[in-house]
């Protein structure tokens, strides 16, 4: 049974905030889940399916499904961080195409900015009996220089520089010039970027995406009640998961789990990456989007530097229009999770409701692909690809 | 940009996955031991008592503990610095560890490294590499 088109994403709602000091996590949720269902044009007696990831308080999603006076008969708190919620729109697919499901709510929300976290650069000590945990922990892998891995290798490989990765950066701030929401406004050059300081060499602070408090919330049904609401119809055609990891000490670092979870959502959708009019792609840092880029198809494998040089992912200017709304890198990475953030602006651009100074003319066919993990250890890839009927 | 040695952090007991007791064991003798895989030959990172090529069984077995630098990245932004890496033993696998007792600006991917134990603030010794 393909999944192509069991479901269509009839709301998106991205929380505004990007500092929520007097908010708690479970507001954030509830909040982004009432943004959601009023976006829709449903209420939340009208869901009977949630998804949530380990950004909720809580047992699962029990917690989450009593704050917000849920009654589901269907649910999944798959926690594959930044990825989680587009893993969660695969699942949705399912329980909807099995009929276990009609309306699929799916929230995240955190505040590590209010929380003061260091999130990047400060190692963090998990349960040692976490496997991988003792032999990992004493060596200070935080998330930064997890990432940097994957950067120093892939410049070794492919001779990979700083002034490409910037590129991306750049990009994302032409596009966050126009978002009122964005953390960082400001348009910034290829100088700046390799002239901010090193955090984990090879990446700069400026490589590296924000740390904002805030959420969001998505809202798939099937195709039925889809068309009887009033919003443009964005459908789901494509959906990929896959993990990615050491491999016993085999560990590859120049690639990502995109190059698994890609194939599957392409060949669902029965289109290719040509086809593409604007993509979401996972940008915790600059390292990321190149990786994922070439590991979707977009370009050659160790071609992604010269891929996103001069301009090439700005919206009005280059081939591949990226997170418009400034990603990661630019807007707001909330709950330090980005994934749900891609798959709106994805929306967005469909329903032709983007920024008019970036919106992608035209634009029938979307992606919007996450990174949870570290690229660097382990970590999920996972794929939606998305149409505008 | 010199190497000032860092206080190593550790997490749990040695007895925490007393699968893992000949690795610890091998670490407080000095000595860097490791799984191999018993059907495939293949030696294993990081330390378990199964095998993940086979879900089959282990031995555990002393390398050489000569290696290469496979990838590495100084964090400038801790105090002090320090220069965390994947090292890929004389015997196969990659490992996570830090490079230590050199100028991080000397190290290149490709280097030839060569196993030292450090101590840790509240575990055992464990495996660390300098330039060989």
């Amino acid at each position: 049974m393909s999944l192509k088109g069991a479901g269509y994403i009839v709301g998106a709602w991205e929380h505004p905030t990007r500092k929520a000091t007097d908010k708690s996590v479970t507001l954030l949720h509830a909040e982004c889940a009432k943004g959601a269902l009023d976006d829709a044009g449903l209420s939340k007696d009208d869901v009977d399916a949630y998804y949530c990831a380990g950004d909720a308080p809580g047992l699962g999603p029990m917690s989450m499904i009593d704050y917000m006076g849920l009654k589901v008969r269907h649910m999944d708190s798959t926690d594959v961080g930044g990825s989680s919620y587009q893993v969660a729109v695969g699942h949705a697919l399912q329980a909807i195409a099995t009929g276990r499901a009609n309306v699929c709510l799916i929230t995240l929300a955190g505040r590590p900015r209010s929380e003061g976290q260091a999130t990047g650069t400060a190692p963090r000590a998990g349960n040692p009996s976490q496997a991988e945990m003792q032999f990992e922990y004493p060596y200070g892998p935080a998330t930064a220089n997890m990432y940097a891995l994957c950067a120093m290798r892939h410049m070794y490989e492919y001779g990979t520089t700083s002034e490409q990765l910037a590129w991306i950066k750049v990009a994302a701030s032409h596009h966050a010039q126009y978002n009122p929401h964005a953390m960082l406004r400001d348009v910034v050059t290829v100088e700046d970027v390799v002239n901010s300081p090193m955090v984990a060499s090879p990446l700069h602070r400026l490589d590296c995406c924000v740390i904002s408090d805030g959420g969001g919330a998505l809202i798939v049904t099937k195709p039925e009640i889809a068309k009887s609401l009033k919003r443009p119809l964005v459908k789901v055609i494509g959906v990929g998961e896959s993990a990615k990891n050491q491999a016993g000490g085999e560990t590859e670092l120049t690639y990502s789990a995109a190059r698994w979870s890609g194939p599957p959502a392409w060949a669902m959708a029965g289109i290719k990456p040509s086809d593409i009019k604007y993509a979401s792609i996972y940008d915790s840092f600059t390292i990321t989007v190149l990786m994922q880029l070439e590991d979707l198809g977009f370009c050659e494998k160790g071609q992604g530097g010269k891929f996103v040089m001069d301009g090439n992912l700005i919206s009005g200017v280059g081939k591949l229009p990226f997170n418009t709304d400034g990603g990661g890198l630019c807007s707001n990475h909330p709950a330090n999770r980005g994934g749900i953030t891609k798959i709106i602006e994805a929306v967005r651009q469909l329903r032709g409701e983007a920024h008019p100074k970036v919106q992608v003319p035209n634009c029938d066919l979307a992606i919007a692909h996450g990174t949870g993990g570290s690229l660097g250890t382990r970590h999920v890839g996972s794929t939606v690809i998305l149409e505008r009927e | 940009m010199a190497a000032v040695q860092r206080k190593i952090p550790f997490v749990g007991t040695p007895d925490t996955n007393p699968e893992t007791k000949p690795f610890f064991d091998g670490c407080v003798a000095g000595k860097l031991v490791i799984p191999q895989c018993v059907q495939t030959g293949k030696y294993i990172w990081y330390p378990r008592g199964i095998s993940p090529f086979t879900l089959g069984p282990v031995e555990w077995k002393e390398v050489s503990g000569n290696g290469t630098i496979y990838t590495y990245s100084v964090m400038e932004r801790a105090n002090p610095p320090y220069c965390i890496a994947y090292v890929q033993l004389a015997e196969g696998p990659k490992m996570m560890t830090n490079i230590v007792d050199c100028d991080f600006k000397d190290v290149k991917i490709g280097m030839a490294v060569k196993l030292k134990f450090i101590d840790t603030e509240n575990g055992p010794p464990m495996p660390f590499f300098a330039p060989a």
